[in-house]
Parts: C-alpha cells; structure tokens; sequence
C-alpha cells in the first residue's frame, strides 16, 4: 500500500518545529533572550499555515482514519492561526512570568499537533490518541506558572476533570464499536432502532466531548482553569481546545451517527439551551475578567450548538463560519488580558477603569471585540450569530433561537460593563500602560480580522466546503 | 473615476478631523478646498462624457439576501452630471468665502470637517444609483445641516433652530423611508434603472406608482422646504451665512427637487402625483413669497425666497418641466448662493442684518452693492440675467400643460403673481440695504470685505448675468443646448415669446412698486397696510403656519407623549429593569453551585449523563 504523506506533511513539520524548539531551548538558548522562542514558534507556525494552504487541493485519506479534507482544513486553519497568534502573545509574557519558556513553546507546539491530528480523525482509535496528545500538554501548560498557586490548582483541576472525560470517551468509543463493529467512522452504518448499547455509546461520546467544548452541565472545571491558567493559554483553550471539539462532534454527529439524529437531538437542544442561560447568568456578577470570559465562552457554546442541533449543511457551515469569528474575538480579548495582566498583576475588571487614556489603541481594540462578542453589526460576530441565528430558523428551532436572541441582548450587559470601565469610569493610577509590540501586534491582526469578517463571503465559502463533505440531503 | 467625487470629500473631512481641527486649523480650508478642485474636474470630463440616452452604472454588490440585491454604485446621466458640477462648484466657491468670513472663529476646523462632510454627502445623494443609497446619503446632508445651523451651539436660538430643522425634515422624511420600504417589498429593487426598467414593463400597479411617489414626494416635501413643511428653513439662518448660502440656497434644499426629478419616471406615470407635486409648488411659490414681503431679516427674506423658488421647481417638475425644472435648478444655485453670500458680506461688514439698521451701503461697498444687484436681477427675471431664462421655461410649461388640464393655468397665474412678489421684495431688500442715508452708527461705519470674500461674489456675478442665457445655448463641455442634453422622453422647444414679454413685464412692474414704496416713498406702505390689515398681520405672522405647527407641537405631540413617557417609564422600564433586577439575581443564586470543589464537578457531571440516559429514554423509548 502506498501512503501519500503530503496529506500530513502539516502535521510532520508541527512535529519538526515543536523538536526543534524544545532542541534549541536546550542547546543553546538557554539563560538567553527566551522571547527569541516565541518568535521562531510564530514564525515556524506561519510557515506551516503556508504549507496547510499550499496542500489545501491536495485531498484524500491514509489508510481511512485521517482524513485531509475540506472540513479539516477549515479546522487546522483555526487551530494554526490559533496556536501562531498565541505565540506572539506569549512572547513579553513568557520572558516575565515564566520559568521554562522553552517547555512551554514546545508544548504548545505539541498540544496544536495532537488538536490537528483531531480534527483529522476518520477513526475513534486516532481521535482518542489526538484529544489526549493535545490535551495532556494542555494539563502542563495551565500548570505552567509557577508562581501564582492559581495555575497550579488550574493545572490540576483540569487534568483529574480532563481525566473523567477521557474515561467517559473511552467508554462511550467501547460501546459504539461493540455495537457497530468496527472504528473507522466510514465504516459505521448506524441505523435506527438503535439498541441500548448503542445508545449508551452515543450519550457517553456526546458527554466526553461536552466536557471538552465546556457545555452546561460538563462545564464547571472551565471557570477555575480559565481563571488560573496563564492567560495566553487560556485563549488558546478557549479557542482552539474548543473548536477541536466541536470537529470531532460534527465528524461523528453529522456523519456516521446522523442517523440517530432522534436520539441525540433532544440532548443537543437540552445542552445549547442550558448552556446560553447559565452562561450568560453566570457571567454578570463576575469581578475577574478571565472568569466572565469564561462563562460567555460557555454561552458561545449553546449558541453554536443550536447550528448542531438544526443538522444540516448551512448550520454545519454557520457552525465553522462563527468559530472562524470567535477565534479572531476570543482570542484577541485575551490578548488584552493578558497585557493588562502583565501591567497590573490582576485580572480584575475594575483595573481597566480608564484604559482608553492610559493606552487607547488597545481600548479600542478591545472595544470592537467586546462589541463583537456581543455581537453588533457590522463586525464579524454578528454575522456568526446571525448565520447560527438564521439556520435555527429554518429548522424551526424557534425557542433556541428565542434563548439565543435574548440571551445576546443580556450578554451585552457584562461585555460593555468592561467598556464602560475603559471609557468612562476614571482610572486611580493615570501613568500611560506600554505594551509589548509581539502582543500589539497581534493584537491589530485579531482587530483587523474581527472587522474584515464583517464581509463575510469568503469565510462562509470556505465553511460551506467544509460542510458540503457531510453530503447532507439538499 | 466618478466615484472619487464624493470620496474625496470625504478624505477630506477624515483628515481634516484627524489632523486639523485644533492647532493647526488654518489649514482645514484648502485641505477641503483641494478636494473640491479635483472633484470639480472630474465632474467636468464627466459633463462632456454623460450619455444622452440611458445612463451609465457603475456598482458594488453590498448584500444580497435571498431576493433582495442591495448595492452601492455611481450613476451618470445629463441630471447628475449638471448636478454634480452644480454642487463642486458652489461647494468650492462658498469655500474659499468661508476663508474670509469663518477667519477668526474657534470652530474654525470643525467648520470646515462638516462642510467637507456635507459636500460628500451631498455628492453621494447625486451620484446615487439607487435609492437605498440615496436615503443614506440624503440623511447623512440631513445630519450635516443640523451640525451647521447648531454650529454656533452656544446660542440656544441656534442650538433651536438646528433642532427644528432635524425634527422638521423628520416628518417628510418618514414617508421616503416607507417609500423605500415599500420598494424593498414590492419591487426586490431599488436601482432607478431597472425601477424605470419595471415600471415600463407593467410591474407596477397605477395605486403603487402613486402611492410611492407620493411618499417620495413627502421627503422631497421636508428637505426642499415646501409647504407645511417649510417652516424650518427661516430658523435655519441661524447657521453661518455660508452655510446658508452652501446647504440651504443652492444644494441640500435642492436635493428633494433633485430627488423628484431623479424618480420622475415614477411621477410622470402617476398623472395625480404630478397634480399634486404642482399645487404643492404653486402654492408654496406664492405663498413664500408673500411672507418675503414682510420680512425685515436680511437673511429671512432670502430665505423665504429660496422655498418659493424651490416652489418655482416644483411646480416645473408637476407641469412636466422637467428640463425647466433642473435649469431653474441650476441658475437658481448660483444667484441664491451670490444673494446668500452678499449678506453675509454685509453682515460680516456691520454685524446686523435687521435691513431698517442698514442703508446706504452702496457706497462703502460697491462691489458688494453691485453683485447684489446682479442677483437681485436674477432672481427677479430680468433679460437677460440667469433668472430671466430659467423662471420663463418654468411658466411656459404650466401654461402648455394647461391645454390638457385647465387647473395648470390657475398654477400658472399663481406663478405669475409670486414673479411679481419676487421682483418687489428682492427690490425692497436692495433698495433698504444699499440706498439712501445709513439709519445705525454701525452701517455708517462699514468696509468692504476682504477680496477672498470679494472674489467669489464677482465670479458668481457673473454666472448671475450669463449662466442662463449661456447655458440655454451650449452647455459647456459638451456642445448641446440646455434641452437638448436634459431631457425626460423627446427634447422640447416650447418657445414663447409673448410669455416673455409678459413675465418681464410683471416683474418690471414689480421692481417699479418697489422702487416708489422705499425709494421715493410716493406710494405708502402704511396706508397699504391700515387698508388691509388682515393681509399684513397674515404676512407678518408668517399665514400662522408656524404658530399652527407651534401648537400641534405642544398640545397634541407633548400630551401624547407625555402619557407614552409615563406608559414608558412605569410599564416597559419597570418590565426591563424587572427582568434586568432577576438575571442579577438568578446569578447571584447560581454563583455559589461553583464551589471550586472538583468532586462536585464531576458530580454534576455524572448526574448529567444520567440524566441524559432518562432523557433518551423518555424520547425514544429503547
């Protein structure tokens, strides 16, 4: 049998590039700047983003369970863009806040590899094998700073809460594959009536990886590590983590299980509509920025979960095209945390009273994000919401659709309350906040997408390929 | 290229706002001024290219939505042509007059940010290719006249006044935006070309031709200041006198005879909309007319002879004029514009413009004087000033549309006499202000104004004494006649020269009455005036209009809406803020379940899954 390894020539060089950083942080970087690190992260991951855009035509299979194929594509895009942003971002704040800067690059590296070769899974053997690689390395990365006992909790929180998820996947996987007889997602012709067993499979999968996209009731560890992890990686969780997740519940949900759409249906709509109230309750009487973030990543969720539950080739596409927006909004809010984090060494709300005078590029930055978090026109999180919005409709979701509206309206109450500490409120301490030019950078990038989304045309194009692979009955 | 004209404008006012409105704000003129010249000489080679038939279309697909196609694009045509030169140049030469009369003023560069916006917009209205585009731009001239006539904030008349313009305009503007709805519904369309494409096909039914243009008519209503909608225009002299001259004499006025005559296919296929486009002119012509009479205001006579000029149009358009209409258009820009700003020179000279304070201002200001009369010569439609030719082709076509329709003729007699109004109280304005002896310390005292003030009052002279006679034989850059190059269906000569002789002759009489009630005083404004009270006390307070308006304001709308504050205050507030108190509180109430105890996180979860296998059960039944 011949392998065509181009098909995983982005993964190999993610590989390559993750050796290569953990090799010169031993060989000859060491006591050096570390910031170099963070650079030449940023600049391999570009290059791999090049290399994934370049073999965008070259489509296929090796040996049926990793799939290079448009929905891939569309998800290795975010997870890079994801992981390079992230990079820049952590450049200043790894040279300041940790000790290990070398491991904590590499294991990003290695984290964004095993979150690829998720999304690539045509196998529940590979897709078990991808989530633990991206995930144990994401268990050390939210340990990582040492110095605040925070992150250390953060880090084990999420490994004993990550553990039960995987122990609730394998057991789910174990089912499916005595019921269907086989892993390869290709291979599996579910049909109803589905036995017991099967059933089981279907919820224990649905649960493991409702643990992992931090949807309502599996969502309680996102709080405490969003809060304690180093804030660059909790953007990167919270954005690339996440959309792994939801890859893999539109690999197996639209696909080989998609005809037991009456069983997990209900569970969809039960999980999206907890997920937008508790969420969008829960973030309002948050003080600390990075656990309001949370809570709305958690009402983000309910609101693309409507887009699963309407099953069909515009929700899947609407799905992909609102991650697209909420990887450029999430993850460039973040960045701002993380900025502030690093001038004030608290993640209070209250320390962005003023900021529109202290630093007022990143004020407004930061304002157009939250307002396309909380989705006005015309910046690319409301065409998200509007495209998830929309699709509900046609399916006739009409009380989702109704939780979600209502919903984004109270969700503009916490997000401008942060405006309103930047713009209005006055600051106590009135000295001009510098920032590091890696993050502002990729700060102006996040800022630059969330508005040129605001056309979204050739977005939606590239998330309506993705979605066309399902072959969903027009 | 042509979309460069209003971008320009634009770049502009965004440098201008960025760069020059504080310290270095001497420069935000000619950064405006810059703009202006190179959108001016676009609009010229985009005279000399505007197709005779058809138009020529450039667009963007902005949205599309199932069925419905929203874009935004650039439309040439002999109208917008002619317009766009209209309003570059006006826009340019008010401009460098704003140097002169603006210098000094704290609001210097904010000044010049808004008049950079205003043109942009105003050129966007032009150029428009459809009518979605048009309403944006029409409300975005709508804001830029509010942000001028409140230029001078500090002064609550002017901060009042911009306020009633806004709210005023409001009214009219209501019935475009539902007319823009209605085509959003109906006709999936808003692009003028294939609108006229439809409407020539059948699509429309006659009750929806009517029903539209109607509603359009309604916005034109607001902006072009006809009656009962005319009464903000007067307050809005509050504003700089350029600002005046600029927005509400020669352009933003226009823009709802400009807007009529874009659509006129629609009006010319609804026989009771062109009725009711011309009673409205008629009327409001005459009507205006008669309150220019009593006005003492420098500026309020002007202004008032600006709405019954824009009521000279419309009548043209309901008469089916429509090449009448947009020359008086375009002759009209530049006479009122030199009128406007020849007050403004005396103002700017004295600091007064009650005309019983002036007097006796020819001699300090000659060219002023002089240039003032041009324009009054012009507005009065004396041969063979610009007035002369345009007011003529006006009167000529209600007259021939009256063979079909005998109610014209009543139109045309009502034109006629407002010919002789304009031609009195133009005379009265010059006769006060420039003769005889000086009546206040202040006029005695006064100078000419600087030659960047002086300069442009020349130039618009003499397209005052020439525009219409040269316009009527070549229209420059492109060789044709006035009517042969604007025209909707067939070029027209209607000439009549008996009616000429008889609109030189109301007018000359006009002047005559003028010049012995003020002048030599033989006739007597007061014995007039104790013989007919009624019509003074009519004149003088405006035919009640606004006092009418002033009530319904406060009786009908602040007692309705004092009830819909209190409904609003109690019942929807109390609702929101009811609603907004238990999601607070509901959070608060779940805050506590996050304990920060992982085996409750796991707990939680696990009820989850169990739950979930009820759920299944309970929904499929395995």
């Amino acid at each position: 049998m011949k392998l065509d390894f181009l098909l995983i020539a982005p993964e190999i060089a993610l590989a390559g590039l993750a050796f290569l950083v953990l090799a010169l942080d031993l060989i000859f970087l060491r006591s050096k700047k570390k910031g170099l690190l963070g650079w030449i992260s940023a600049a391999g991951l570009a290059g791999v983003l090049v290399l994934l855009v370049l073999l965008k035509d070259t489509q296929g299979n090796l040996l049926r369970s990793f799939l290079a194929d448009p929905l891939a594509f569309d998800f290795k895009l975010i997870l890079l863009v994801a992981a390079c942003i992230c990079s820049l971002a952590s450049v200043d704040f790894a040279g300041r806040h940790l000790r290990y800067p070398g491991e904590f690059f590499s294991l990003l590296l290695f984290s964004t590899l095993g979150l690829m070769i998720m999304v690539s899974a045509g196998d529940l053997i590979l897709l078990y094998l991808g989530l633990e690689l991206g995930t144990i390395s994401l268990y050390a990365l939210a340990a990582m700073q040492k110095d605040r006992p925070r992150s250390g909790e953060a880090g084990l929180k999420f490994l004993i809460m990550g553990a039960v998820s995987s122990a609730v996947f394998l057991y789910g996987a174990s089912l499916l594959y005595g019921s269907l007889g086989t892993t390869v997602f290709a291979d599996m012709s579910a049909a109803e009536p589905a036995g017991p067993a099967l059933s089981l499979g279907l919820v224990m999968v649905l649960a493991a990886f409702a643990f992992k996209i931090a949807a309502v009731p599996f969502h309680m560890w996102a709080p405490d590590v969003y809060q304690g992890a180093p804030t660059p990686i909790t953007g990167f969780l919270s954005v690339a983590s996440k959309a792994a997740g939801f890859a893999a519940l539109l690999r197996l949900f639209m696909g080989p299980l998609y005809p037991l759409m009456g069983q997990w249906f209900p569970m969809l709509m039960v999980l999206s509509a907890f997920s937008m109230i508790v969420g969008n309750l829960l973030a309002i009487p948050q003080s600390n920025i990075k656990r309001m973030l949370a809570y709305s990543g958690i009402a983000q969720v309910g609101y693309i979960l409507i887009a699963l539950a309407a099953a069909s080739e515009r929700g899947t596409a609407s799905a992909i095209f609102f991650l697209f927006q909420y990887l450029f909004t999430n993850l460039g809010a973040f960045i701002v945390i993380t900025m502030m984090g690093s001038a004030h060494g608290n993640d209070e709300i209250r320390s962005y009273a003023g900021l529109s005078r202290r630093n007022p590029l990143v004020a407004l930055c930061m304002l157009v994000l939250l307002l396309s978090l909380g989705g006005i026109p015309p910046l690319a999180g409301f065409w998200g919401k509007l495209f998830l919005f929309w699709t509900g409709i046609e399916q006739g979701l009409y009380s989702l659709v109704l939780i979600g509206v209502l919903a984004t309206v109270l969700s503009l109450y916490y997000y401008l309350m942060v405006a309103r500490q930047m713009y209005i409120e006055e600051a106590t301490d009135k000295t001009p906040i510098s920032v590091a030019f890696p993050a502002a950078f990729a700060l102006v990038i996040c800022t630059f997408f969330v508005i040129a989304l605001g056309y979204p045309k050739p977005w939606m194009a590239l998330a309506e390929a993705a979605a066309r692979t399902f072959g969903f009955p027009h | 290229m042509l979309w460069l004209i209003p971008i320009l404008p634009a770049i502009a006012f965004l440098v201008i706002s960025a760069f020059f409105v504080n310290r270095l704000r001497r420069i935000a003129p000619y950064v405006l001024i810059l703009a202006l010249i190179l959108s001016l000489i676009i609009s010229f080679s985009a005279l000399s290219k505007a197709p005779l038939q058809g138009a020529e279309e450039q667009s963007l697909l902005w949205l599309h939505a199932d069925d419905l196609r929203l874009e935004v694009g650039t439309l040439l045509d002999p109208l917008s042509a002619i317009m766009l030169v209209v309003v570059c140049f006006v826009s340019l030469v008010v401009q460098i007059y704003s140097i002169g009369y603006m210098a000094g003023d704290e609001g210097y560069g904010r000044y010049f940010a808004f008049m950079s916006l205003f043109s942009a917009a105003m050129l966007g209205v032009v150029i428009s290719n459809n009518l979605l585009q048009t309403y944006v731009c029409w409300e975005l001239v709508g804001l830029c006249s509010y942000l001028l006539i409140g230029f001078w904030y500090r002064r609550p008349s002017a901060a009042a006044a911009a306020k009633k313009a806004f709210v005023v305009t409001r009214f009219g503007d209501v019935g475009f935006l539902v007319a823009v709805l209605a085509f959003s519904l109906v006709a999936k369309e808003f692009n003028f070309g294939a609108l006229q494409h439809r409407l020539a096909a059948g699509d429309f039914t006659a009750a929806f031709i009517t029903a539209v243009s109607l509603l359009i008519f309604c916005g034109a209503v607001g902006k072009s200041a006809q009656f009962p909608l005319h009464i903000w225009l007067p307050d809005a002299m509050e504003g700089p006198t350029p600002v005046s001259a600029l927005i509400h004499a020669a352009t933003m006025v226009a823009a709802g005879v400009y807007l009529v005559a874009r659509t006129f296919f629609l009006f010319a296929a609804s026989p009771v909309a062109l009725i009711v486009v011309a009673c409205i002119g008629a009327f409001t012509a005459l009507f205006a007319a008669s309150i220019a009479v009593a006005a003492n205001d420098i500026k309020r006579v002007l202004a008032y002879s600006t709405i019954s000029q824009l009521g000279y149009m419309m009548l043209g358009l309901g008469a089916l004029g429509y090449t009448a209409a947009v020359f008086h258009l375009t002759t009209h820009a530049f006479f009122k514009a030199l009128l406007f700003l020849t007050a403004g020179s005396v103002i700017h000279a004295i600091g007064k413009q009650d005309m019983w304070e002036l007097g006796g201002l020819a001699k300090k200001m000659p060219i002023t004087a002089l240039t003032c009369l041009a324009g009054a010569l012009a507005l009065a439609g004396i041969f063979p000033f610009a007035g002369f030719w345009s007011k003529d082709e006006i009167l000529a076509s209600a007259w021939l549309r009256g063979a079909e329709s005998p109610l014209y003729y009543l139109l045309f007699a009502m034109g006629l006499a407002a010919a002789f109004l304009t031609a009195f109280y133009m005379f009265r304005m010059w006769i006060l202000c420039f003769t005889g002896t000086p009546r206040t310390k202040e006029a005695a005292h006064a100078h000419e104004s600087p030659w960047v003030m002086t300069v442009p009052l020349a130039v618009l002279a003499l397209l005052a004494l020439v525009s219409g006679f040269w316009l009527k034989q070549t229209v420059p850059g492109n060789g044709l006649p006035f009517a042969e190059f604007v025209h909707a269906g067939p070029a027209h000569h209607g000439e009549a020269v008996w009616l000429m002789f008889l609109s030189t002759l109301v007018a000359a009489a006009g002047i005559v009455t003028a010049y012995f009630t003020y002048y030599r005083a033989k006739v007597s404004a007061a014995a007039f005036h104790s013989s007919f009270p009624w019509v003074r006390n009519g004149m003088k307070s405006k035919w009640w209009v606004d006092a009418a308006w002033e009530s319904f304001a406060t009786r009908v709308v602040i007692a309705g809406s004092s009830v819909a504050a209190w409904f609003d205050r109690h019942v929807p507030d109390g609702m929101v803020n009811g609603v907004a108190w238990l999601c607070g509180q509901a959070g608060l109430k779940l805050r506590p379940a996050q304990s920060g105890q992982v085996q409750l996180y796991a707990l939680v979860a696990f009820i989850g899954i169990i739950l979930f296998v009820i759920l299944l059960r309970l929904t499929t039944g395995w």
